[in-house]
């Protein structure tokens, strides 16, 4: 069955190219994707998520920001009765000062918050692609 | 006449106030002793014969209507259950301090069978059930009703989760035994709070039901049905002051603080957005009604903790800055102890004025610290920083009114209140920035609340003549 894909740039950024960029390539790849654009608050992508029956959120944040803006997703996706669904982040998530100091101070922060997986900056669309599908048990 | 009789069965004291509201007058007032666990109408009847010994036209004028509130045999003892604790469960906190509730305990996520057990251990009235919004997560509240279904918990519950499945959480409290109301979900939509139905049920239960389970209905004959809690009362009382009526203004948004012997409340009628801007909101909207009550801040059974809480410091500070003519250093801790080894003490020197000036001066700011929203900054990718604003920002709030007996009887109000604005020691503390104080000079914050329901332009004005405007 083909999976859906929620997708777009979360919270108070404008910059869509990243999440337009992914989106076209897992269209490409099968998916079936719900492209929300940029500026994209919480609520908007639990809420698309509910409607589509989504198998997981992709947010995308490009400002530095992501911290600010993904914290307590997992909280409203449990009360949205989306406890399970995955949750990817990607993009340039925080300022470029804390990804020298070490992704895996990022990746443990965005885990702790709840994504499943966290994607650092330059990131290839072929290895999210191929992440979404071993998460989501398809070939 | 329209003579209104409004009483507070309060835990330590029977309050009885006359108001005349054809006249706008406040009769008289007079208090007694509460007597919950023997017989509560003995208290009312003390209470009622120094009212009348004192005022004798109240006795031979007859009376219109007799209101009642009561946080008397432990007030109402709530239970709240939610889902996420910042989400649902935060929402569900708010819905019970609103209805004046004590929170005595609160649960998150599924209960353990341990938390069922703590549950069926704790002295409770009313268990507040949410979780999910509407259309969201319908397991956790439904697998939580089957546990307090199948437990011995005898009270009464309002639930108040999901829409979709509210009906069916219902039917299996229902059907196991237990009282059950249904009220809107507090959250339902994950960015919409909606806590007034939630608050409407919970006084509904507690007219119909708690009241009763406590033995307060002996009082009903008297009084008839004992209308809310008195910490409602209080929150009605702020939200007419602040808002007016139809055809006359209030005082505009505004604080409430209420110093008691074991609790410091605070209630904020206000919208609490930002009033700088590029600040950024976070977390779950704030009520425009909102109370919170500090369990550990007291001026009798809880001055200990005060002084613990604040430190020898702050408070020889503040009584510094009351009492800036004597050189004395009073001993604040032995004070504090004494009075709450015997809570009907009452200051008599100056200098106990002043200590127990100090001593609500620190309640005061650490009871505000906790209510008020704060402001944090984060570095932005550009340099800058970004403000984040959480909780009420209560900047612009320009009305700080005081109740409770150390404003009643004592001195150095402005003093006390003034502990409420911002301060160096807590720069992100969106606290206000000046404001106008007031007192409840004639300890009518409670009345005012109860005849709000039925009289809102008189209560109102006699809100008004006896808040008294403290000079600086």
């Amino acid at each position: 069955m083909q999976k859906t894909i929620v997708i777009g740039t979360i919270g108070s950024d404008c910059h869509v190219i990243g999440s337009w960029v992914l989106n076209r390539a897992l269209a490409e790849a099968g998916f079936k994707t719900v492209f929300l654009g940029a500026v994209v608050p919480q609520e908007e992508f639990i809420n698309a998520a509910i409607e589509t029956a989504a198998d997981a959120i992709l947010v995308s944040s490009m400002y530095g920001m992501g911290i600010l803006d993904c914290d307590g997703l997992r909280a409203k996706c449990i009360e949205a009765g989306l406890g399970k669904i995955l949750l990817y982040a990607g993009g340039m998530l925080t300022v470029q000062m804390e990804v020298d100091r070490g992704w895996q101070a990022v990746e443990t922060r965005f885990k702790e918050m709840g994504f499943n997986r966290v994607f650092p900056p330059k990131t290839k669309p072929d290895s999210v692609i191929e992440s979404l599908r071993n998460d989501l048990g398809i070939g | 006449m329209g003579v209104h009789l409004l009483i507070d069965f309060g835990s330590t004291f029977t309050k009885v106030l006359a108001a005349d509201t054809d006249t706008e007058e406040v009769l008289g007032r007079a208090q007694a002793p509460s007597t919950v666990d023997r017989d509560i109408t003995i208290g009312l009847r003390n209470a009622l014969d120094r009212l009348y010994a004192a005022n004798p036209v109240v006795e031979r004028v007859p009376i219109e209507r007799r209101m009642a509130c009561s946080s008397a045999a432990g007030g109402l003892r709530l239970i709240a259950v939610g889902l996420v604790p910042e989400l649902t469960l935060e929402a569900a906190r708010r819905a019970a301090l609103g209805a004046g509730a004590k929170l005595v305990r609160s649960y998150g996520y599924e209960l353990s069978p341990e938390s069922v057990a703590e549950i069926e251990a704790t002295p409770c009235d009313l268990i507040l059930l949410a979780g999910g919004t509407d259309g969201g997560d319908k397991n956790v509240i439904l697998n939580n009703a089957e546990r307090l279904a199948a437990s011995k918990v005898t009270a009464s519950f309002v639930v108040a989760g999901n829409r979709v499945v509210a009906g069916s959480v219902a039917q299996m409290l229902a059907a196991a035994g237990k009282h059950v109301e249904i009220a809107a979900n507090v959250l339902p939509e994950l960015n919409v709070l909606n806590v007034e139905p939630a608050r409407a049920a919970i006084r509904e239960t507690f007219i119909r039901r708690v009241v009763h389970a406590k033995g307060l209905d002996k009082a009903q004959q008297y009084v008839g049905d004992i209308l809310m809690p008195t910490p409602m009362a209080t929150l009605k009382a702020a939200r007419l002051v602040a808002d007016g009526t139809e055809a006359e203004a209030g005082l505009g948004e505004l604080m409430v603080v209420e110093i008691g012997g074991a609790t410091t409340n605070v209630h904020t009628i206000c919208d609490g957005s930002p009033s700088q801007s590029d600040v950024l909101l976070k977390g779950l909207p704030e009520p425009y009604a909102k109370r919170t009550v500090e369990g550990d801040l007291g001026l009798r059974h809880n001055a200990l903790t005060i002084v613990e809480v604040a430190g020898l410091q702050r408070i020889a500070e503040a009584f510094a800055s009351i009492d800036n003519h004597s050189s004395s250093k009073p001993d604040f801790q032995a004070y504090a102890a004494k009075v709450s080894s015997d809570p009907s003490l009452v200051p008599q020197s100056a200098e106990q004025f002043s200590i127990e000036a100090a001593l609500a001066r620190a309640a005061v700011d650490l009871a505000v610290g906790r209510h008020a929203g704060s402001l944090e900054e984060t570095p932005s990718w550009l340099g800058g920083t970004v403000r984040i604003q959480r909780g009420k920002d209560l900047g612009a709030l320009a009305t700080v009114i005081g109740t409770g007996g150390v404003f009643f009887h004592g001195r150095h109000a402005e003093q006390i209140l003034s502990a409420a604005l911002v301060s160096k020691r807590e720069p992100h503390s969106l606290r206000p920035r000046k404001a106008n104080f007031y007192v409840d000079a004639g300890y009518v914050m409670y009345a005012v609340g109860l005849l709000s329901d039925v009289e809102p332009a008189k209560a109102l004005r006699i809100a008004k003549k006896w808040l008294r405007r403290v000079e600086a």
